[in-house]
Formats: structure tokens, sequence, C-alpha cells
């Protein structure tokens, strides 16, 4: 028996609506009541002043295991997920091999479970070798263990291909993940087009890239009956779309990232590869509108789309610099500052986008306190300020534009199964 | 030795160019633009027109980095570092060079490491001479990135539209063609908005960048709407290289609306200036007879661009050696 104590937080489950100042007790791994005899405890924390609340959930991560380890593995993805207060990572199969077989999902968990600091679900390709021609075995992907489709950054251009993907994988009740954009409107694209791209003589990325294929997946989740998952919206339209869309009763779910709140293209006047993300970082009238989308539940995913790119990368010119952005380590405090700061959500809310949204789009069990429920939870300080250090990462890169960045909200505990598998004393 | 140094341009306080690298005109003040132009009129009646070396940088080693072919821009900075006595490095990579391996700042670096103090560059990927310059000591010119700034070339633009005019003000400038791939137009919209001209940009509406307007300039589409109300036409090239897909229907219909020829300068002001940055494409641009007719200045404008470069060079080692950083 593993007793731990979280003492005098204010607990906050939004899968449940509680938030009030309690104990919480985990008991071999699972929430529970808090025991009637005076058994002994292994393990207490005084979370008085803090919050106390489920693991955070994460939709979309690069792990880049198989292939790219040298930029990280899964082992450090983990370790990099625990540190950002994240106890389950939903990793894309922008891998090489792809996990377009079962095999490969099967590879992940087993890799996963070696490590067992966290839970990582695998993500299957929608079709073979991401390629957008042909559907990738997806009964088997589910069956060996994988949560959701998606052929990851590259969308699937084919509009009957994407029909017949949303068709088939709601036989398996699975989502499909798309990142919708237009590829030839934005070839050669390197940022947001817009007064900044005209300036900067840098390829431009423009919103209606990604509109005409929201658009586009929503009439074709609408005529299937598919669930569909944009990932990371970036532009008003496309909240827009998906706000009608959801009042239609379709069944579409989006996400956004943080990064995506706190920056916009001018920062590319630094020329600065780490604020190259894709989609890129748009102007201020479009992080308006995706704040709205938050707060009104448009949107009920915040994603770090976590996507690790080793400094001599970056170091290339811009063309040629991949995209991405590090984020797990830095999700909880940019939301802080894009949402809590700012005062256009409370708590309850801000945790509900990171632990039940995302539970629900990944169609896992998880992001509750509820008794009985798997004892996945973080421990926040929401008032502590401290400052962004990608050297001290642990993901094995460090490809984040918010180095130096003050910040407020840190991750002071987190406890996956009942077992701590971070605490901030330890790290420092 | 010929010295310089006791009557620079500027206020009392200083000289008025005081920056390490030049990398664009974007960040440029119009004093520090007029001290550049300044210094290039005092070199073009010293050093060019008595064919008279000067010694002004003797013992520096500038360093030519041109990771994109350039015949023009790159000989005209080598003769300039020559003129000043400086030693130079010539560095040519067809392409970025570089798969998994020496990344554009390693080439730089070692180049540095060979003693460079001052560094030339002409990439095709914008802002790569801003990312080097964070990355090495040596003083870095940008001699063009990608469809970003070519800073030298406005600069010779502005030289020789102020020495046949004398001034900028109540000047129109229309710069014609495509100005959406061109480094070429940004870097003169902005220095010629810094100085006080009226910048027409005119050339079909898919060679027009998005929210242009907001760079001060007016748009044209129809090269005839505007001839009358221009003193200088900058023609600029077209850039097969860099477009990707098909912009407008033919050359032809391009040359058809946009092209300078006898005709169309029949219609332009009788003291029109024509300028293109070159390289042209004869019959596309602009007709041959225009191109070596009376009102071309574009062979001016190679030798101006030699008296530039030379300032930029000695300015830019002038504060290097006054250990003064911007």
């Amino acid at each position: 028996m593993i007793r731990v104590l979280i003492r005098g937080g204010r607990v906050i489950d939004p899968a449940s609506g509680r938030d009030e100042v309690s104990d919480v007790w985990l008991i071999d791994g699972l929430v529970a009541e808090s025991p009637d005899s005076d058994l002994a405890v292994d393990l207490e924390v005084d979370a008085t002043g803090k919050i106390v609340c489920p693991g955070l959930i994460e939709t979309q991560a690069m792990l880049q295991e198989p292939g790219w380890d040298d930029d990280e593995t899964i082992a450090s993805g983990m370790a990099a997920a625990v540190a950002g207060g994240v106890t389950s990572v939903a990793c894309l199969p922008e891998t090489q091999p792809v996990v377009d077989n079962r095999a490969a999902v099967e590879f992940i968990r087993q890799q996963a479970g070696r490590v067992g600091a966290c839970h990582v679900f695998a993500i299957g390709a929608v079709t073979k070798h991401r390629q957008g021609e042909e559907l990738a075995e997806i009964g088997q992907l589910v069956e060996g263990g994988a949560v959701a489709l998606s052929d990851g950054k590259r969308p699937v251009a084919n509009a009957e291909v994407m029909r017949r993907g949303l068709e088939y994988a709601r036989m398996f009740g699975c989502r499909v993940f798309h990142h919708p954009q237009v590829p030839e409107l934005v070839a050669g694209g390197v940022m947001h087009e817009g007064l900044y791209s005209t300036l900067l003589g840098l390829g431009g990325m423009p919103a209606e890239a990604e509109e005409i294929l929201v658009a586009r997946d929503v009439a074709l989740a609408e005529m299937t009956g598919g669930s569909l998952h944009l990932m990371t919206i970036s532009t008003a339209a496309s909240v827009d779309i998906v706000r009608r869309a959801r009042a239609r009763g379709v069944d579409v779910t989006a996400s956004v990232t943080p990064h995506h709140l706190v920056l916009t293209d001018a920062e590319m006047q630094t020329f600065d590869a780490n604020c190259k993300v894709d989609p890129p970082l748009r102007s201020e009238e479009h992080i308006k509108a995706l704040i709205e989308g938050l707060v009104d539940g448009t949107i009920e995913v915040i994603s770090s789309d976590h996507r690790p790119v080793p400094a001599e990368e970056k170091e290339l010119e811009l063309d040629l610099a991949p995209f991405g952005i590090v984020g797990l380590e830095t999700l909880l405090p940019l939301c802080v500052r894009a949402l809590i700061d700012s005062e256009r959500m409370d708590w309850p809310q801000l945790i509900a986008l990171l632990t039940t949204g995302p539970a629900k789009v990944l169609g896992v069990d998880k992001g509750t306190l509820g008794l009985g429920a798997i004892a996945d939870v973080v421990v926040i300080d929401p008032d502590v300020e401290w400052t962004i250090d990608p050297a001290a990462f642990r993901s094995r890169c460090s490809n984040s534009p918010f180095g130096g960045w003050q910040v407020r909200g840190r991750v002071e505990s987190v406890f996956v199964e009942g077992q701590r598998v971070f605490c901030i004393e330890d790290s420092d | 030795m010929t010295t310089t140094s006791d009557d620079q341009p500027g206020t009392p306080d200083g000289p008025a160019w005081t920056g390490k690298h030049l990398l664009g005109l974007q960040d440029l003040s119009a004093a520090e633009i007029t001290a550049i132009l300044d210094q290039a009129a005092e070199f073009k009646s010293r050093s060019l027109e008595n064919n008279q070396k000067l010694d002004l940088l003797d013992g520096t080693v500038v360093a030519n980095l041109f990771f994109e072919p350039s015949t023009r821009t790159r000989t005209s900075f080598s003769l300039a570092a020559k003129r000043l006595s400086a030693d130079t490095i010539d560095f040519s990579a067809s392409g970025s060079s570089l798969s998994k391996g020496e990344t554009f700042i390693d080439t730089a670096r070692n180049i540095e490491a060979m003693g460079a103090s001052l560094v030339v560059v002409r990439h095709s990927s914008p802002g790569a001479p801003h990312q080097l310059a964070r990355r090495i000591d040596a003083g870095v010119l940008n001699a063009g990135d990608g469809t970003h700034e070519h800073p030298t070339q406005a600069l010779l633009d502005l030289f020789t539209i102020r020495e046949h005019r004398g001034s900028f003000d109540g000047l129109t400038v229309t710069l014609v063609g495509d100005i959406l791939h061109s480094r070429v137009a940004r870097s003169n919209i902005w220095g010629l908005k810094k100085l006080g001209a009226r910048v027409i940009v005119c050339g079909p509406s898919t060679l027009i960048p998005p929210r242009i307007e907001e760079l001060g300039v007016e748009v044209s589409h129809r090269l005839d709407d505007v001839l009358g109300e221009t003193d200088c036409i900058n023609l600029l090239r077209i850039q097969f290289e860099r477009q990707r897909g098909a912009f407008f229907p033919s050359i032809r219909e391009y040359t058809h609306f946009y092209g300078m020829n006898s005709e169309r300068l029949k219609a332009a002001r009788p003291d029109v200036m024509i300028m293109a940055p070159g390289p042209i494409n004869r019959g596309v641009e602009l007709s041959q007879e225009v191109a070596d007719g009376p009102h071309s200045v574009i062979l001016d404008q190679v030798t101006n661009g030699l008296a530039v470069r030379m300032a930029c060079l000695y300015l830019l080692k002038r504060e290097q050696d006054r250990g003064g950083v911007r």
C-alpha cells in the first residue's frame, strides 16, 4: 500500500465541477476517500495556497522515436512532459518508419511502458506512409492501441481520401486529427502572409489556406458523421466555421497552442527560426478570435504542439529551418499568461482545456480526480514567478522563443498512478 | 596616406554613422543614409574620378560570402574593397550548400577565423545576414537577402537620383514590375520614404505584396497612368528564378503593360530618369533604345555602386576601429 496525502490545496476537478479547498488521498495508485483509521502516510505534500488538479493531457506531441532519437526519445519526451505537469501524452506518427501499422503502435507503447514515467498514447497514421493516398490499416492500428488517427502536419489534401478516412475511422470510434492547410497555398511559406511577410520578404502562409480546409473538413465530417479534430487552428475564420458547425451538431473539435496566443507574426522581425511554426504565428485580430473561441467553448483543447528541433537545424536559413517549438515544459505558464493574467478565464476553465477537453478528444479515460480514478495529479503554484530557461529543459531540444520570459504559475509536484514522478525541489 | 576622419559628416556630437552592420535600410535614419551618400560622394570624386586608390582599409580583410550567384554585386564589392586597399576573400557557394553538415554560419565563422573583419553576405534566404550578425564578431554587410533587402543597391539608386536632382523634395519615384519578389523594391521604398520622396509601386496585381500601402507607397497597375507624374522610373527585373507558378500570363503581356519603350518615353516627363538595378532583360522590362538612350542612367548606377560600397565598407570599419557598437 502506498499512501499519499496532498493536504489543504485548492482542488479543481473540471470533470466533476469540484473547486474547493480539501485534502486529496492517493492510495495504491487511485484517488481515494480519506481513510477512517490513522494509517501511516508514505508521503505528505503541503498544498496550502496551491492548486491540485488532474494531470494535464497533451493531444499532440512529437516524441521523435522511432527515427529521430537524437532529437528526442519517448523517454526524454516523457521527462519533459512530467516537468510540464503533463501526465498523458499522445504522440503523432511523424516518425521513421511511420506509425501506420500495428507493430509500430505496439513499439511505442512498449518503449513508453519501459520508462513508465507517464502515460503515452499513440496516434496512428490515417494513410499509408502519411502519403495521403491510401488508407492505413486503421482497424489494426486501433487494435494495437492507437487512440486517434492523423497524418501529422501533412494535410490529407485529397478530399476523397479524407472522406473515406472519416467514414472508416468512425467504425472504430476513432477521431481523425487533421492539420488543415491547402498545401499549394503555403508552398515555400515561412510565416503568416500579411504586413510583416511583405516587410521581411519571407514566403507567406495565408490564413485562407487554413480556412479552406477547415471548411472542407467540417463539410466532410457532416457528410460522413465522422469525428474530426482540427489540430491547432490559428485564424479567426477557422474559429467561426468550427463554432457554427458545432452549433449544427457536427462532431468537430479543435485545439490551439499557447504560442499562438502570446506571439504575433511581428515576432518574425527577429529572424529567429524558433518563431517559425506551422501553422504560423498570426496577427492580433486572430489571437483575439482564438481566445474568444476558448472562452465560449468552441475550442476545447490547448496543446503545446511539442516539436523538438535541434539547434543546428534551427540555425539554418529561415527558408530551410524546420517548423516547431518545443512546448511541453512551457505549456502551463504560457496559458496562464494568455488567459489567467489577462483575466479572460478562471483556473477551472483553463484546467478543463488541459484535462477534460483533451481526454474527450483522445477518447481516453483520464483527466479527473473522481474517486477511484487513476491517480494522475498535479500540484501547481499559481502565483510563483519564474524565468523560462530552455537550457534547463528535460527535452533533448531547446527550440523555444520563450527563453528569458518572466512567467507566473509553475508545476510543483506531479503524480502518475499515485507515484511522485516530478518534484520542483529535486529539480532545481 | 590620405585621411578623411577629420571631416566626417555628422552632428557636433559625433558622426552620423555609428552602425556596426549594414543589414537593411528599414532600420536606418535619414541622417544615417545621408552620411553614407555624402561619404560616397567624397570617394567618387577623390578616388573614382581620379582613378586613385586610397589606403583607408590597408590591412583589413573583407570577405565576400556569396551563397547565391551574383556577378555585378560581387565584383562591385570586391573592387570597392580593393580601391580602399583592403585584402579580399571571395567565397561562392551555389545555392545553400548545406545538407546536414556545415551551416552557412559555420562557413562564415571559418572565414572570420581567417581574419576577416568585414563580411559581405549575399543569400537567397531573407534574414540570413541578420542571423549571421548575431553569431559573428565581424561587421556584416547585406548584399541582398532573398526577397527582403538589398541596401547597397538602394543606396546607389538614391545616390544616382540625388546626383542628378539634388534633392528628394517633391520628387516622385515609380518602381515598376515584380515588387513581390524584389529586395531592391523594399530597400528603395524605405530609403526613398525616409528621404522624403513620393513612391509609386506599379506592377501586375499578382506581383504586388499584400498591405504594401502601409509602407507609405501608392499602388498602380497601369504604367501609362503614372508615367506623366513620375520623375524617376526604376524598372525592376522580372525574377524568373524566384517565381513559383505563374504570376502573369506571358512575357509578351507583361511587356505590353509594363515594358518601357520609346513610345512610353514620349508620354513621360521630358527629364525623366530611367533606372534599372540590372541585370536587365532587354526587350522585357525596357527596350534596347530606352536602355541605351539619353534618359538612361543605368551605367551611372554601376559606377555609383562602387562609390557607395566603398563608403559602406569604410564607415563600418571606421566604427569598428572606434569601438563603437550600436
